[in-house]
This record gives structure tokens, C-alpha cells and sequence, in this order.
């Protein structure tokens, strides 16, 4: 396929900038418009829950690009006005504003919208995704003596680290046998379960909530399964979150958990999909995939550009993310599948300090560093294989 | 081309070693990024770039010219 003489990407943070960024990185002089429901410039979000929260961060250093860089990509921003309709045939997207925007490209990059409990949310019950609920949150903490984290995943155990080092009383309640034990798997999960409680936040493991207990409006308490209640003046809800995909229902687009695509991300003729919106197949490892993290965001849209230009490229990354809790900065290369076999190969877990493989069936899955991000990067390789494209048979 | 790292937003993922080794290192004890070259010459400046856009925490700015 030719080059596209316009591009419009829809959605304005991470994905969606890199997008941006790659397509001009590689050439591309045609135009480029970018259209974002919220009204602030492209931010990154992993400070949100870490330096944002805790106010050690003014909101502007979450900023990705100055407005300068911004000017120079020559992409038109068209910000504060979401898009609420795709027509995929003629590549047509319509705004709540009432725009309609055409391109001969469309590049999907929505995003996710956190779940919620059922019911209404009464004062003092937050989520955590954009810049403005970090905001919210943190005057909240500031003043909120019991704080009671909903959901044991990265964003909630996350929060739960920081809120605690701003010196709330925090309970970490959630499902899993420890805290991201889904991520990390049992033995690291536990160790990070033990930082957790060693720095005073109370967890509440394989704990079920039944429902938040209000007063006037506001919240009081989140009452567990198993009859307990937790008292609480703020409540977070971290409990996962789902595609962004509400606006693509009648597009006509394969949705299933994300936008559905091919190895190449491409989810109909000219429209691709990028970053924590996107379900495309993993040729490396033959399976559908959708990644949340941030590395995924930019290293997606790297190839989406690429293909977009011509490559005609299968997207097979190595998954990689980290998550900062207390003075423990834990990177991961590859999937970690809980039920993978753990061993350490570097450094003393009772130091915490070491490196980690994780092997399943014999094959190498994952490595995972616990406050040993250049040694981990540095076993990267070893999982490479795992995830590679297998190399066509001559015929 | 002139290069810039933020120590404070590096998040110690590493992806600028792994496009640019000539140009970016990590700190053994914390994975906090090394700049080994202010201004690299310009054979590096295709990696330099693919680092800086690759970058998770947006901690390398890159400015042209002079």
C-alpha cells in the first residue's frame, strides 16, 4: 500500500502522540490530525499514580512534549472534544463538538476507561486514569486519614504504596493471593505482599467487597464478603478497566476486548489500532494479545507508523513494564504466567535485589529484576526467542 | 545534535540501551540512565532519535542543530 495522504489518529496520550512522532520520524510530510477527548496537552500516566499523586511532581512535569515539540510535529491537536463515531469505509470520524473529520488513514488509540463498582459513587469514592482524577485524588489523600484501596493489580497496589508514604492509614483489599500476583506470580506477588505490610499498609488478600457504605452522600466504609468493614473516608476503585470501544460499536469493527486486528494492527482497510485499546496477533507467540502498559503505547505506535508507511510488518514485542512501590522498582521482560517455574539467577531475594527467570515447559517466558533494572535489561535477551517470529521455511 | 536526559523521569526501563549503547548506560545500583555522549556524531543520530521517541518515561530530549 502507497503512503496515506492524511492521517487522523484518535486519541491524544501516549499511543497517539508516539503515532505522531513516528509517522514524521519516518518521513511523512502529509497531514496529520490528532483529536483527544480531554482538554489537557498529551501527559503520561504512570507518574499519576507514583509522582503526580504524591505532589512530589507539579501536573506539568507529567507533560510528554513541550507545546514547542508539539508545534513542530505539524500535526493539528484537536483537543477537549471526543470522538463519538467512526465510519470505517470512508474512514470518517465525528466529534461530540460536531466535527467530521476525513482521513485516508485512521489510527484507533482510545484508551481505557476504568471500571467501577455498581451503584453511584458517593463523595470521597475515586479512580484513577487521567490527570485530573490524580488531581482529585491527591487533595483527597491529603486530607483523608483512612484510605481503603479497591483492586490488588499495578495501578491499585501502586497507589496503596503512595498513599501510604503520604502517611494515610491505607488497606489494600483485592482478590489475588497477594498483591499483582496475576503479573508476577506467587513467590515475587508474596515478597511484594511483605513490603507492603512491612510498611504498614494492611492488606485484605482473596478478600471479595460487597458493598461501600455511605452517609449523606458520603462514603464511610467498603464492607467485604466476609461481613468485615473497612471504615474509610476515601475509597479508590482500581479494579481493572476496559477498552475505550463504546463509540465503535456501530463502526461495524471486530470488537472483542479491544479493537480487533491483525498481526500488522491493522483492524480494516486503512485503520489500525495502537496502545492499551488495541487486540492484535502476536505472530512470535501465535496468540491475540492486548497490552496496559506504557512501553507497549509507544513501541505499537512505532510500528503502526511503520506500517502505515509501507512496512508491512508484524508487531511481536517483547512485553515489558515496571511499577515503582516503595524503595522496590520491579521491571518485567516477556509474560510472567503465574503458573511459571521461578528461578533466582542473580543478586538474593533477602536482599531484595535480584533478577529472576521465569521458565514454563522448559521454555523461557519472562525475566523480572527487583531493583535490578540494568541487569534485567541485560537478560532481555534470553527471552527474545520466545517471542520471535518464526522464520519462514524456504519452499 | 545536542542530548539531554531527565535522571528524575527515567524510569530505568532501559530502552535507550538497548537502541543507542554507544550513547546511553544505566546505573548498576538503580538503572538510572548514563549519558555517555552530550553530542554524538552523526552516525548515531538515526539510534539517538529511535531512543529519545522510544523512551517510556519521555526522560531524552534531543534538540537539533548547532
Amino acid at each position: 500500500m502507497s503512503e496515506p495522504s492524511s492521517v487522523l489518529v484518535v486519541g491524544a496520550s501516549a499511543a497517539g502522540l508516539a503515532t505522531v512522532e513516528s509517522l514524521r520520524r519516518g518521513g511523512y510530510r502529509g497531514t496529520v490530525t490528532v483529536v483527544g477527548e480531554e482538554e489537557h496537552a498529551p501527559y503520561d500516566r504512570p507518574p499519576l499514580s507514583k509522582q503526580v499523586l504524591s505532589g512530589n511532581w507539579e501536573s506539568d512535569r507529567s507533560r510528554l512534549r513541550t507545546e514547542s515539540a508539539l508545534v513542530e510535529t505539524g500535526a493539528e491537536f484537536v483537543l477537549a472534544d471526543p470522538a463519538v463515531r467512526l465510519d470505517p469505509a470512508d474512514r470518517t470520524v465525528h466529534t461530540a463538538s460536531g466535527r467530521t473529520l476525513r482521513a485516508e488513514a485512521v489510527v484507533l488509540a482510545t484508551g481505557l476507561r476504568p471500571k467501577r463498582l455498581p451503584g453511584r459513587d458517593a463523595a470521597g469514592v475515586h479512580v484513577l486514569r487521567t490527570l485530573d482524577d490524580s488531581l482529585r485524588l491527591r487533595a483527597e489523600l491529603s486530607r483523608a486519614r483512612n484510605v481503603v484501596v479497591v483492586g490488588d493489580g499495578v495501578l491499585g497496589s501502586e497507589i496503596a504504596a503512595t498513599a501510604r508514604d503520604m502517611e494515610s492509614d491505607v488497606t489494600l483489599v483485592g482478590p489475588q493471593a497477594a498483591p499483582m500476583a496475576d503479573q508476577l506470580g506467587p513467590r515475587v506477588a508474596g515478597m511484594l505482599g511483605e513490603l507492603h505490610a512491612e510498611r504498614g499498609v494492611r492488606l485484605r488478600s482473596r478478600a471479595g467487597v460487597e458493598a461501600l457504605q455511605a452517609d449523606h452522600g458520603r462514603v464511610t466504609g467498603v464492607r467485604l464478603e466476609t461481613g468485615e468493614t473497612l471504615p474509610a473516608d476515601a475509597v479508590v476503585v482500581a479494579i481493572g478497566a476496559a477498552p475505550a470501544t463504546d463509540w465503535l460499536a456501530d463502526s461495524g469493527l471486530r470488537l472483542d476486548d479491544g479493537v480487533v486486528c491483525d498481526s500488522r494492527c491493522r483492524a480494516a482497510a486503512g485503520v489500525y489500532a495502537v496502545g492499551d485499546v488495541a487486540r492484535w496477533h502476536h505472530e512470535g507467540l501465535d496468540q491475540s494479545m492486548r497490552l496496559e502498559n506504557r512501553t507497549n503505547a509507544t513501541e505499537q505506535a512505532r510500528a503502526v507508523a511503520a506500517n502505515l508507511l509501507g512496512a508491512d510488518r508484524p508487531y511481536a514485542p517483547v512485553p515489558h513494564f515496571w511499577t515503582d512501590q516503595f524503595d522496590a522498582k520491579i521491571q518485567v521482560h516477556g509474560v510472567p504466567h503465574p503458573e511459571s517455574e521461578v528461578t533466582v539467577v542473580e543478586g538474593d531475594p533477602a536482599e531484595r535485589r535480584f533478577v529472576a527467570r521465569y521458565a514454563r515447559r522448559g521454555a523461557p517466558v519472562a525475566v523480572l529484576g527487583w531493583n535490578r533494572p540494568k541487569q534485567v535489561r541485560a537478560r532481555r535477551q534470553e527471552v527474545v526467542e520466545t517471542f520471535s517470529v518464526p522464520a519462514l521455511e524456504p519452499s | 545534535m545536542k542530548v539531554a536526559v531527565d535522571e528524575e523521569k527515567c524510569c530505568g526501563a532501559g530502552q535507550c540501551v538497548l537502541l543507542a549503547p554507544e550513547v546511553f548506560d544505566q546505573r548498576d545500583e538503580d538503572g538510572v540512565v548514563i549519558l555517555l555522549d552530550e553530542q554524538p556524531s552523526e552516525n548515531l543520530h538515526g539510534p539517538v532519535r529511535e531512543a529519545a521517541d522510544a523512551c517510556p518515561a519521555a526522560a531524552i530530549e534531543v534538540s537539533e542543530g548547532a
